[in-house]
């Protein structure tokens, strides 16, 4: 079945009991029991719920997963999957991770006794070279978050297979339209479904998913033991974003090359960070590895002042906090995603002060131009 | 303000544009900011909802407390507080808990170095004894399950704040309107908001509530971090449900007080456990803290062979897990709730093959008998 298809019918199949074509919206607790030596699959939501399965069905089929596993939120999905590991565990971690990740690793798992290395992913190098005997995952974003930095997935594989360590990528940017991590090896995939997948700026949810059966089994005793679920109304309503994914997601990044294009030829923009610009230098590795660039870009601009104006000035492009929906949105990296970063660390990390996150929708993108126009004007 | 009056009002100060009587669903991830280092107070649902912080400042309300979080499940509350800790802690905790809050201690926490010790703690000298130098924290279920052993709260928060330990209360079974843990001393109390305070069966979700302000902020924390956070949908659902609390907890326990009395002198019943009853271990201290004695029964029946007559052949009630909802339900718990306490601990503590434990609903109470009468008969 072809992506587009599987979009509108992968783990979504009519309702046998009624034909309705929406999963139903199973609002219960608890189930009914027809025999006290076999309970039926389901016995309480919390363990399972048909319409959270109906969408973590659907999210392994894109994924080419066997598993996955529907979360709270993206920072729960992260969390939950991170107390796969034990204490005195350690994990490489691309540098620039999303803020929200590096605060929960560095203030609460580190205190259960898990550490962690922060690294350039871009260098496979960097990455070997920060593995220790008790390394168990490496985690990664392709492309990271804010700087749309590639990191080569399979070379990473290779380093990580043969010393049996665990390789975790946040696939948010990409979605499994443009990119499938499993299929390049490695072994969980993480989402915060509350971007492109879901797609509407409407639902807080986040996904693991897994090749391996008995990954995905520690991975499923986490999720009902911690219980970070999903609830059935934000179920439905990511599986109803989903359907879009593939349209969405195409047109939002027809606008962003277009916008970063666009960019490049301003005199006040200093830097554009987007893997579909020929000299990004990830650009060739990403195209190895992903079937497009995504509709995230960043872009440095030339001083504090401009940036300020741009932010608060813009009409189609959402000042928020957040990316992947329908609507254009504009973020401040230093002060939103990335916050919680010391700001030592961040300006290190290149993540300065004159640095904004564009998210793509789907405006004409004529308009949005325009709209970028009346404060970028030369 | 009387704590029914309270329930009731849950939510009805919040939409002043529209005066709106029922808080508006929140449907959203992100809130657009006014301009850089400006916000309305809301930046991305995860770190704050309206709809959820409605019924988070309800329900600090309700308990007294300095403030509240809501969670997507009654584990993903306690496993968010645990987060409080660090490896090499150990807290001392109620023997017979709820079978997911031991598996959580025994199985997630355990390997992270954080160390239980299971105790009556009805016992306070019991209590004593398993403290040791590490001990941070006491944790107990003011009424218990399935035995319904009546925790002595005052006793407990002076021993804890004379060392400075924090003591944290499980008050499903309770709810504030019978029970307020904060104003009994201790610091934290946590629900399974799916049982009475949702009360529908309809609904998963947990809540912490704080009494100190400056615990809440940890507390907080560890809510934004992990981001096992309540969606808006389910967050409304149980402030509905909370609105008619008073009423629901009035009729269930008259039905309670009935049939735990009915079945006292049923031939086939060989032991009754309710607090209501004057021959009830922990009568005297239901009636010196609590407002009731909750809707809670469990009882012995003569032999294993009743137990599963009882299941399948009670119609009005279902045989399903959880509790708390207007329908009355019926669990066998060494199977169900139980599973995950060790056989022996289980056997010792008295949740054997024989033991039921029944939900009592809001049917009228004719009904209710006459379906265990039937269920029973040889």
């Amino acid at each position: 079945m072809k992506f587009a298809t599987q979009l509108i019918h992968g783990g979504q199949a009519a309702d046998p009991l009624t034909g309705a074509l929406g999963v139903p919206i199973y609002q219960t607790s608890t189930y009914r029991q027809q025999s006290v030596d076999h309970f039926g699959k389901y016995d309480y939501a919390r363990s399972d719920n048909p319409t959270r399965e109906a969408l973590e069905e659907a999210i392994a089929g894109l994924e080419k997963g066997s598993r996955a596993f529907a979360f709270a939120s993206g920072m729960a999905a992260i969390s939950s999957t991170l107390l796969i590991f034990s204490p005195g565990d350690h994990l490489v971690v691309c540098e620039d991770v999303y803020g929200g990740a590096y605060r929960v690793l560095t203030s609460i798992f580190q205190r259960l006794g898990i550490r962690s290395s922060f690294v350039d992913a871009t260098r496979l190098d960097a990455i070997e070279a920060a593995i220790r005997p008790e390394t168990k995952g490496i985690y990664l974003e392709s492309p990271s978050n804010p700087l749309l930095k590639i990191t080569d997935l399979r070379g990473v594989v290779e380093l990580a297979r043969p010393r049996g360590i665990i390789t975790l990528v946040d696939n948010t940017f990409m979605t499994p339209y443009l990119q499938r991590p499993l299929e390049l090896g490695c072994d969980i995939v993480l989402h915060s479904g509350t971007k492109f997948l879901n797609g509407h700026s409407d639902v807080i949810c986040g996904f693991a998913v897994v090749g391996d059966p008995d990954l995905g089994n520690r991975i499923r005793f986490i999720q009902n033991a911690f219980g970070a679920i999903l609830g059935p109304q934000d179920s439905f309503l990511t599986l109803r974003g989903l359907k879009t994914l593939k349209i969405r997601m195409d047109q939002s990044q027809q606008s962003a090359e277009k916008i970063a294009a666009w960019l490049q030829t301003r005199k006040s923009v200093i830097k554009v960070h987007y893997p579909g610009l020929a000299d990004h230098p990830g650009h060739a590795v990403n195209a190895g590895q992903a079937d497009g660039p995504g509709a995230v870009l960043s872009f440095e601009l030339e001083s504090y002042e401009l940036t300020k104006q741009l932010l608060e000035r813009l009409r189609f492009s959402a000042f928020a906090v957040s990316l992947g929906g329908v609507e254009s949105i504009i973020s401040y990296p230093a002060k939103m995603s990335h916050a919680a970063v010391p700001k030592e660390e961040r300006e290190k990390k290149g993540i300065k002060d004159t640095l904004v996150r564009l998210s793509v929708g789907l405006e004409d993108v004529d308009d949005l131009i325009d709209d970028l126009q009346q404060v970028i004007s030369r | 303000m009387n704590i029914g009056t309270q329930a009731v009002q849950i939510g009805l100060e919040w939409d002043t544009r529209t005066g709106a009587v029922s808080v508006p669903i929140y449907q959203t991830a992100t809130f657009r900011h006014p301009g850089l280092g400006q916000s309305t107070g809301y930046d991305y649902t995860r770190s704050g909802n309206p709809t959820r912080q409605s019924l988070e400042d309800g329900m600090a309300r309700l308990d007294n407390g300095a403030r509240a979080c809501a969670y997507a499940s009654g584990m993903a509350a306690i496993t968010s507080l645990l987060l409080l800790f660090r490896s090499g802690d150990h807290l001392v905790v109620t023997e017979d808990l709820y079978g997911g809050t031991c598996r959580l201690f025994d199985k997630v926490f355990d390997q992270f170095g954080l160390t239980f010790s299971y105790v009556d703690t009805s016992d306070i000298a019991a209590v004593q004894a398993a403290l040791t130098p590490q001990t941070k924290a006491v944790f107990v279920e003011s009424l218990t399950n399935p035995l319904l052993k009546f925790a002595d709260i005052p006793a407990l928060s002076s021993l804890c704040h004379d060392l400075s330990l924090l003591l944290i209360v499980d008050n499903t079974f309770l709810t504030p309107y019978l029970l307020r843990p904060l104003d009994l001393g201790a610091d934290i109390v946590v629900y399974s908001a799916s049982k009475y305070l949702s009360g529908h069966n309809d609904t998963i979700a947990g809540l912490v509530v704080i009494k100190d302000a400056e615990m809440a902020e940890r507390v907080y924390y560890r809510q934004n971090a992990a981001g096992a956070v309540l969606g808006p949908q389910d967050s409304w659902l149980v402030m509905r449900g909370i609105k008619t609390l008073g009423v629901r907890l009035d009729r269930q326990q008259e039905n309670a007080a009935k049939l735990a009395g009915w079945l006292k002198k049923h031939p086939a019943v060989t032991k009754v456990y309710y607090p209501g009853l004057e021959d009830h271990p922990g009568h005297a201290l239901a009636k010196r803290d609590s407002r009731g004695f909750g809707a809670m029964i469990a009882f012995e029946v003569a032999n294993h062979a009743l137990v599963e007559q009882v299941l399948m052949k009670t119609r009005l009630i279902s045989f399903a897990e959880s509790l708390g909802g207007v329908e009355s339900l019926i669990t066998f718990p060494e199977v169900q709730t139980h599973a995950d306490i060790p056989p022996e601990l289980r056997a010792r503590l008295g949740i054997n093959n024989t033991l039921l434990r029944l939900s009592v609903g809001i049917e009228d109470c004719v009904d209710l008998i006459e379906d265990l009468r039937q269920a029973l008969e040889t």
